[in-house]
């Protein structure tokens, strides 16, 4: 009994501290996890979608807030949107996004992630985490996380590649559906683009 | 010749299409402020993905299947070093010396050490490379961007792009080369070995856009805007 008690403590204080711990750790703690999975899996590197989702549902969307995502791509057209239709445009978002990603991963061979000096300070409550791809032949690729301190621990809310958000670069598409249909103009397009391209598809 | 008359066919199918889309494309137009004329570039949109489609994609993926990496990295890198001299050149231009010192100095190792420019032996040396060009130039010294723009063949501008991309042309030492067909052959090479290096992307795209000429658009005008502050830009207003 009292070893259980033990071992749920020391539990405890293993949650506290990683919600706690700093986002730049996060970050690099993620990142390796998740490709040293893809390294060694050689399924995934050939486009297995299933093990690919899995994994990104796994270890990386914990760590994400797709509402405040949402909110990020619909700008100010996010203000017409009741609560339903905002828990529902999430929700088709975060498969889109989830996609995205999967197969992105897919195309990862290698290349160097590079994690640069973190500049923000300990009581900071949103912050830039910046990482550097390199690859042999080309300019490195920025990728910039922003993250923002939660009560369960810092959450990503954007993604930039190369200087562009992939959750701002939607804003203009957005609208232009919302014009068009209105805000469930906008879910209809998001439910059947997530229908009509099968994650890592073969190509 | 059998293959040319098919080529020239298709090209042919491909310029009716482009306008049939820029009919259909020009009244459906939600008007963004950057993009006034939307029009025109969904045709020009449309033209420059049919001639990726029947005519450089291929080209790329045969050329990605059939060059083992260490060649194909060679050729990138060739090419990368011609260009280092001009982005050298507009660091200098941009009042950035130290930088221009860097891109010389890669230039310099690249070309001796790295046997031509094959190996980039100044990147392991811990020399940057850095992406310059006229138009990023001309968007230091405050030019704004003007309005966005599809340009045949070279794809997403701005007009201030478009003006920096006729003096790239103008300035590359490989569009200078007296003999024509060895011009020729080394702009097909890099611009086969550029898309190749694109194709991973390509497929990102597909599955990520809702609009894939606005996805394009947004995300070339967002790159434009961190290039020109080299990677620190304000971030944008969340409105």
């Amino acid at each position: 009994m009292k070893y259980l008690f033990g071992l749920l403590v020391a539990c405890l204080l293993a949650t506290a501290a990683a919600a706690e711990s700093a986002p730049d750790l996060l970050v690099q703690s993620v990142t390796h996890d998740v490709l040293e999975l893809v390294r060694q899996d050689k399924d995934m590197q050939n486009g297995n979608s299933k093990k690919i989702l899995a994994l990104v549902e796994d270890k990386i969307l914990p760590h994400f807030n797709f509402r405040h995502m949402t909110l990020l791509a619909l700008g100010r057209e996010g203000r017409q949107a009741t609560p339903p239709q905002l828990a529902q445009l999430t929700d088709e978002f975060r498969s889109l996004l989830v996609r995205t990603y999967s197969k992105a991963l897919t195309e990862y061979r290698n290349q160097e992630i590079v994690f640069k000096p973190f500049k923000g300070a300990p009581a900071d409550t949103d912050v830039k985490v910046r990482t550097e791809v390199r690859q042999s032949g080309g300019k490195p690729v920025q990728i910039d996380y922003y993250l923002e301190k939660l009560p369960d621990g810092w959450k990503v809310y954007d993604v930039e590649v190369a200087g562009a958000s992939l959750v701002t670069n939607y804003r203009s598409s957005f609208a232009q559906e919302i014009q068009k249909g209105g805000i469930d103009g906008l879910i209809r397009s998001l439910q059947s683009k997530n229908k009509s391209t099968p994650a890592a598809k073969a190509s | 010749m059998r293959s040319g008359n098919t080529l020239q066919r298709r090209l042919r199918v491909l310029a009716v299409a482009a306008s049939c889309a820029g009919l259909l494309g020009g009244c459906a137009s939600a008007g963004d402020p950057r993009d006034p004329l939307e029009g025109f570039n969904r045709v020009m949109y449309a033209f420059n993905e049919g001639l990726d489609t029947v005519l450089i994609k291929p080209a790329a993926r045969g050329y990605d299947a059939v060059l083992p990496t260490p060649v194909r990295t060679g050729v990138t890198n060739f090419f990368g070093n011609i260009a280092d001299l001009f982005i050298g050149v507009n660091n200098l231009l941009q009042g950035k010396p130290a930088e221009a010192a860097g891109d010389i100095g890669r230039v310099v190792i690249n070309s001796t050490v790295g046997i031509l420019g094959l190996f980039d032996v100044a990147s392991a040396a811990g020399l940057e490379k850095h992406e310059e060009d006229f138009g990023q130039t001309f968007g230091r010294w405050g030019v704004g961007s003007g309005a966005y723009l599809v340009v045949p063949v070279f794809g997403p501008r701005t007009l201030r792009d478009t003006a920096g991309l006729v003096l790239d042309v103008t300035a590359d030492p490989v569009a200078n080369i007296g003999d024509v067909s060895t011009r020729n052959a080394l702009t097909a090479l890099r611009l086969v070995d550029a898309r190749a290096d694109l194709l991973p992307a390509d497929k990102v795209i597909e599955e990520a856009a809702l609009d894939k000429y606005a996805y394009v658009r947004d995300g070339y005008l967002q790159r434009r805007r961190n290039l020109i502050h080299d990677g620190n830009p304000p971030r944008e207003p969340a409105d």
